[in-house]
């Protein structure tokens, strides 16, 4: 085969996938469904509630997705590996308690109390991940039984109960940001972390040869291993990112929710289900960080939805699992007919 | 072999589509009592798609199905067992976790009252076994613990329990050995005296010139034409299937005398859960062949020397150096390249795109900058054959040939200096194959050490500057260039040289 | 084949050729627990082996015990539930609300309950046949939506179970607890269906290969409606059972018990492969008296309930992981044992004709590694 010699295209019409262009309203298509979602949604709540498309309503509305929408990033890297994290939910609590315990309200001390939070956040992450790979558990219950372990040690810790204060200046990042500026009035902080954390994860994922393991591992496991992937690393490293990205989100929902025993309770699924909207493939290997952006403002904005309705929270709950599941069948819809 | 008159069975036309690919267009043939009919193509011709539509597994989108003038509409596999057409699929399709006897009558349970009869269904089992005159297999082993050969007879035996008219075979002697395949060209004789119809699909041209009456080329989803056997030559339904003249390259043995630089990869005594004291030299510029039967431990070899399944002990000695190789990772840093027999399973990662595999080693041992490396892949994809095209889309879509040639790309871009090859051309269409070859020995010209492991006769011995023989874990004995067939089976059967060895038919 | 019976007979106890696995390892785990537990218990004063104590775990492991036999059966199939503990709180609820005190009405009461837990059952089912949707987010689904109805409609203890009702909970006869009774029913109802009949062997032929199943003629989707319905008895028969004990229905009693992990987790060790087809159904029940035993000492010993809930969660994941370590048989060194999700060919999706999008006859290739 020197040279540029062709030699014959092997018979079959597998390799001709789809024929043509994507022209005109074929371009649709190629939007990744997640946003036509989102502009839907987001133009049922204008309706609703003119006031949203404000600017400043605007960036307050990623404000409170911020929490969400970086510990989905963090929970896309695992599941794009082919595991899940259910732990991070327990962790974002455990490093809300913690922070206030140990830094009781005393700003002085922020610096170290938010190092020992990211140590803590690696630390579990690297658990969860050698447990996950080398004892061989799998990450549903490893991750599971983390959970019961963060639940059960911090209140230990505590005795039972919240004690301590958040200081004000970790509260900064999630609460406050930059003022005085034209037209928006403030740009929250959080709004660049997140644009910060979202250019990190994609650059990650999609630009480094970490990312492109990650995606091996996820979409043929022993072929990575055969390819020389060192499996248990790359896996094990994505908990940790998951972890890390959990402190970060705790860091954030500490600003704007405060201090609350069960501050992270019901996170993990959430963002389970923002990464199943944004169309990754619960078996590895598939999976985008803009579209997972695109699925933590759409499951947000479904809350803001129905709160502006006057849904009370616990038929949030149950519009979530809904749209869990439309998500789901639409992913499989999607896998069947992909060519 | 006498062919009743009437057709038992004419596809009419059969046209079937997924999500707006055409995979059949208007197909038709026709299959005789008595007659056994072969199906050839080149990957992604639609023989299996044919036969799947025959077996109820697809529905057609075009076309019909008669069956004894009648025509017939199937809505799922039952059915069409119902009318006496019994599939033996290409993928066995076994359940490991259960017995012999569980997957034979799987379906059709022998009840009593509201329980399973298991003794009734056991005794079925057994007798439906002893029918087929193979070794006995007890009905209460657990399909995985089966080896290769003996699924096969319960897959046959599991088919022929329907009794069936109409028997379709699907690639049914990739797995065996040539001894195997014999015992099966018998029962396969026996049947069709008995007026069973068979359809039989293979790749391998000899085997439809021993046993089949009939044969129908199909191409890109058409069928191209259907002759006697008697009436064609091999050359003659090779370029129906391709569409166009090749030269034939493969059965001509390399020219060069035998390659005498250093020894480039050394195996000295190694032992392992399958293998007993190999002892092996590959030298610098040289292709040494391993023939053997299925379980001698070819792959096993293979997969020793790169470290998915290390040694016991014994050493490995890459350009003179002892190296520990106790994973894939240690084996690549030793310049080693490993393109396994599994390509779907082991060679690629599927939903990711074909470049992103031809990166993968690469990727993972970090040895050289990405960007270098994504502009090499340009220039690799030309070396192998492959479109550039294809180099975005999603290996899944790729057909056989293209994948492997990706997973070619994968290796010459780590620059390995010793090459393992496990069945390079499997599941390969007859165009790529050739190319295939030809990089085997283009490496072997620049200085690669090289071993290749193939069931194919004419691949080994046109490949091999010399044919390392091995027989149940241990090399049984070592063939120059350009040996027979007849002497590789006799060493891969552990026989010596001064044994009987009239080898059995098959294999082309 | 052998000239000696006895390795012949050892080799079979310790690896059995039986078609679906040896529970034996979990039930000497059983014992050695056991055995532990008691030593423990003794060195600290008390006495582990009275009836009381016997009786009380047997308790302990009726409510788990009950959601684990639907958990292991929908398990084997290939499949997973991961709605159970809210199907246990809202079976409670509509226990508690329906009879409303009322001993005429415990019949009704009853047949809601059942009524419910199969119409969820069948609700998972179809959202993994019908909409294709993984089993894991599936019934992740339904669990949240679940969630979301209960905490809507109740935030407290709401309805009453009448005394009568409570024999269910507390009644001993002949000094082993009614409710023993009802888990044994239970499971031996299970067990003549797994391993008896053709609906059994079906399931685990789905669970194996569904695809392969199909190309005989089972019918994978019927299989895993079945399963989950039955799934959801069994989680609902749980909530019955904790609402007879509770004397009402509160909304916390499944996800307070942690039914789904655990029923999970009792599944792993028990010895039913997370990947389906294979496993026996008593094996699960031996993990469950495991952590019946292991909550039973933390009782005596009035331990924290942080403290229990951190002990639990590090015994489950131990637990599985030595499970896991010894019995890596391991052919695909690096492989997993088991995926929970992912629509590989064959596994816990719905079956469908080839995997993926390219049927698999057009990808021609021959099965893997020989020799």
């Amino acid at each position: 085969m020197t040279g540029e010699r062709t030699l014959p295209a092997p018979a079959g019409t597998v390799e001709g996938g789809k024929p043509g262009a994507r022209r005109g309203l074929g371009r649709l298509a190629t939007i990744p469904p997640i946003w036509l979602v989102l502009a839907a949604l987001l133009v049922v709540v204008v309706w609703r509630d003119p006031s949203f498309a404000e600017p400043a309503s605007l960036l307050a509305f990623v404000k409170r997705s911020a929490p969400l929408l970086v510990l989905a990033l963090g929970q896309l890297f695992v599941i794009v590996g082919g595991e899940f994290d259910l732990s991070v939910g327990a962790l974002i609590t455990a490093c809300v308690v913690v922070a206030a315990r140990l830094g009781d309200g005393d700003p002085g001390r922020t610096w170290w109390v938010v190092a020992l939070l990211v140590v803590f956040g690696v630390l579990v992450g690297l658990t969860n991940g050698l447990v996950t790979t080398l004892l061989r558990v799998p990450s549903f219950i490893t991750t599971l039984g983390s959970m019961l372990v963060l639940n059960g040690a911090v209140f230990l810790w505590t005795g039972g109960s919240v004690t301590g204060a958040l200081a004000d200046n970790l509260r900064v990042p999630g609460r406050s940001g930059i003022t005085g500026l034209p037209v928006v009035g403030q740009l929250p902080y959080a709004v660049p972390i997140v644009v910060v954390v979202v250019a990190c994860a994609t650059l990650l994922l999609h630009h480094t040869r970490f990312g492109h393991q990650v995606l091996a591992v996820g979409g043929g496991v022993r072929a990575a291993m055969l390819s020389g992937v060192g499996v248990w690393r790359v896996r094990t490293a994505t908990f940790v990112i998951s972890g890390l990205s959990a402190v970060v989100a705790a860091i954030l929902l500490a600003g704007f929710a405060g201090l609350s025993a069960n501050a992270g309770a019901g996170y993990e699924f959430q963002a389970i289900t923002t990464v199943v909207l944004a169309g990754a493939v619960l078996g590895g290997g598939r999976g985008g960080t803009v579209a997972t952006v695109g699925g933590a403002l759409t499951l947000q904005m479904l809350f803001t939805l129905l709160n502006l309705f006057g849904f009370a929270k616990p038929l949030r709950d149950s519009a979530e699992g809904l749209l869990l599941i439309a998500a789901g069948a639409y992913t499989a819809y999607r896998a069947r007919r992909s060519s | 072999m006498t062919a009743s008159a009437a057709p038992v069975l004419s596809m009419h036309q059969i046209t079937k589509r997924f999500f707006g690919t055409t995979v059949l267009r208007d197909v038709s043939l026709t299959c005789h009592s008595g007659e056994v009919h072969a199906i050839v193509g080149a990957n992604g011709a639609g023989k299996s798609t044919l036969m799947k539509v025959l077996g109820g597994v697809y529905p057609p989108d075009g076309g019909e199905l008669v069956l004894d003038g009648r025509p017939v509409r199937f809505r799922d596999p039952h059915q069409a067992l119902a009318h006496g057409i019994s599939l033996i699929h290409q993928e066995l399709t076994l359940l490991p976790e259960r017995s012999v006897a569980d997957n034979i009558l799987l379906g059709r349970e022998p009840r009593r009252r509201w329980s399973v009869d298991r003794r009734a269904m056991h005794e079925q089992a057994r007798r439906l076994l002893a029918d087929l005159d193979a070794e006995p297999i007890p009905t209460r082993r657990l399909v995985r613990r089966l080896t290769v050969a003996q699924r096969q007879t319960v897959e046959i035996a599991k088919a022929l329990s329907y009794r069936p008219r109409i028997l379709v075979m699907d690639e049914p002697t990739a797995a065996l050995t040539p001894g195997e395949v014999a015992v099966l060209f018998r029962r396969v004789r026996q049947l069709v005296a008995r007026g069973l119809a068979v359809l039989y699909i293979s790749h391998r041209l000899g085997e439809v010139f021993e046993l089949a009456d009939r044969v129908t080329v199909l191409r890109d989803g058409r069928r191209v034409d259907t002759r006697d056997v008697g009436g064609v030559t091999p050359t003659g339904l090779v370029q129906m299937m391709v569409g166009r003249e090749l030269a034939d390259r493969e059965s001509t043995p390399p020219v060069d005398h035998r390659p005498a630089g250093p020894v480039r990869l050394a195996v000295r005594d190694g032992r392992g859960r399958n293998l007993r004291g190999i002892d092996l030299e590959v030298r610098e510029g040289e292709i040494v062949g391993v023939g053997g039967l299925d379980g001698s431990g070819r792959s096993d070899l293979a997969r020793a020397v790169f470290g998915v399944v290390p040694f016991d002990s014994g050493t490995v000695e890459v350009d003179g150096v002892r190296r520990r190789i106790r994973s894939p990772r240690a084996a690549i840093r030793a310049r080693i390249g490993f393109v396994t027999a599994d390509r779907k399973t082991e060679g690629l990662v599927l939903p990711i795109p074909a470049a992103d595999n031809a990166l993968l080693v690469v990727r993972a041992l970090g040895r050289r900058p990405t960007r270098a490396a994504a502009r090499a892949m340009d220039r690799l994809a030309g070396r192998v054959g492959l479109a550039r095209t294809l180099l975005r889309r999603e290996s899944r879509l790729l057909s056989g040939g293209s994948q492997q040639k990706v997973v070619l790309m994968k290796w010459l871009a780590t620059d390995a200096r010793i090459y393992l090859f496990d069945e390079p051309t499997r599941g390969v269409d007859v165009g790529a194959k050739a190319g295939i070859h030809e990089l085997i020995r283009e490496l072997a010209a620049a200085g690669a050490a090289i071993l290749v492991i193939s069931s194919e006769f004419p691949e080994l011995i046109g490949l091999s500057h010399r044919i390392v023989v091995m027989h149940a874990g241990a090399v049984a004995g070592e063939l120059p260039a350009g040996a027979g067939e007849a002497d590789i089976m006799l060493l891969a059967t552990g026989q010596s040289a001064t044994g009987a060895g009239t080898g059995p038919g098959g294999r082309p | 084949m052998r000239a000696l019976p006895t390795p012949a007979v050892l080799t079979r106890i310790l690896r059995p050729d039986r078609p679906e696995g040896s529970s034996l390892p979990i039930w000497l785990t059983f014992a050695a627990v056991f055995a532990v537990a008691w030593l423990v218990v003794g060195l600290a004063g008390g006495s582990f082996v009275t009836l009381a104590n016997l009786q009380n775990i047997a308790q302990r492991s009726v409510a788990l015990g009950l959601v684990t036999v639907g958990q292991t059966m929908a398990v084997l199939a290939g499949s997973l539930d991961l709605s159970v503990a809210y199907v246990v709180s809202v079976a409670a609820m509509v226990a508690s609300v329906t009879m409303a005190g009322d001993p005429g009405r415990i019949p009704l009461g009853v047949g809601a309950v059942l009524a419910a837990g199969a119409l969820v059952g069948l609700v998972n089912g179809l959202v993994i046949t019908w909409l294709r949707v993984n089993a894991f987010i599936a019934t992740l689904g339904v669990a949240i939506i679940l969630r979301g109805g209960l905490n809507a409609t109740f935030d407290n203890f709401a309805g009453a179970v009448p005394d009568q009702f409570q024999v269910l909970g507390y009644d001993v006869l002949a000094g082993i607890p009614v409710s023993l009774f009802l888990l044994g029913g239970v499971v031996a109802g299970a067990w003549y269906l797994m391993h008896r009949t053709r609906f059994g062997y079906h399931v685990y032929a789905v669970g194996g290969d569904a695809e392969a199943a199909r190309l005989s003629g089972v019918r994978p989707h019927r299989v895993l409606l079945a399963v989950h319905v039955l799934s959801g008895l069994c989680a609902a028969t749980s909530g019955l059972f904790l609402a007879s004990r509770l004397g009402a229905g509160a909304p916390w009693v499944g996800p307070d018990g942690g039914y789904d992990l655990e029923s999970i987790a009792a599944v792993v060790l028990g010895g039913t492969a997370l990947a389906g087809g294979k496993g026996r159904l008593l094996g699960p029940l031996a993990a469950v008296a495991i952590l019946a035993v292991v909550d039973s000492v933390f009782n005596f010993f009035q331990a924290d309930p942080f403290l229990r809930t951190l002990v639990r969660g590090v015994v489950i994941v131990g637990a599985v992981a030595l499970y896991s370590y010894r019995s890596e048989r391991d052919p695909h060194p690096g492989e997993r044992a088991f995926r929970l999700a992912g629509p590989r060919s064959g596994s816990r999706d719905v079956p469908r004709s080839g995997s993926g999008d390219v049927p698999r006859s057009e990808s021609p290739d021959a099965h893997g590694e020989r020799g």
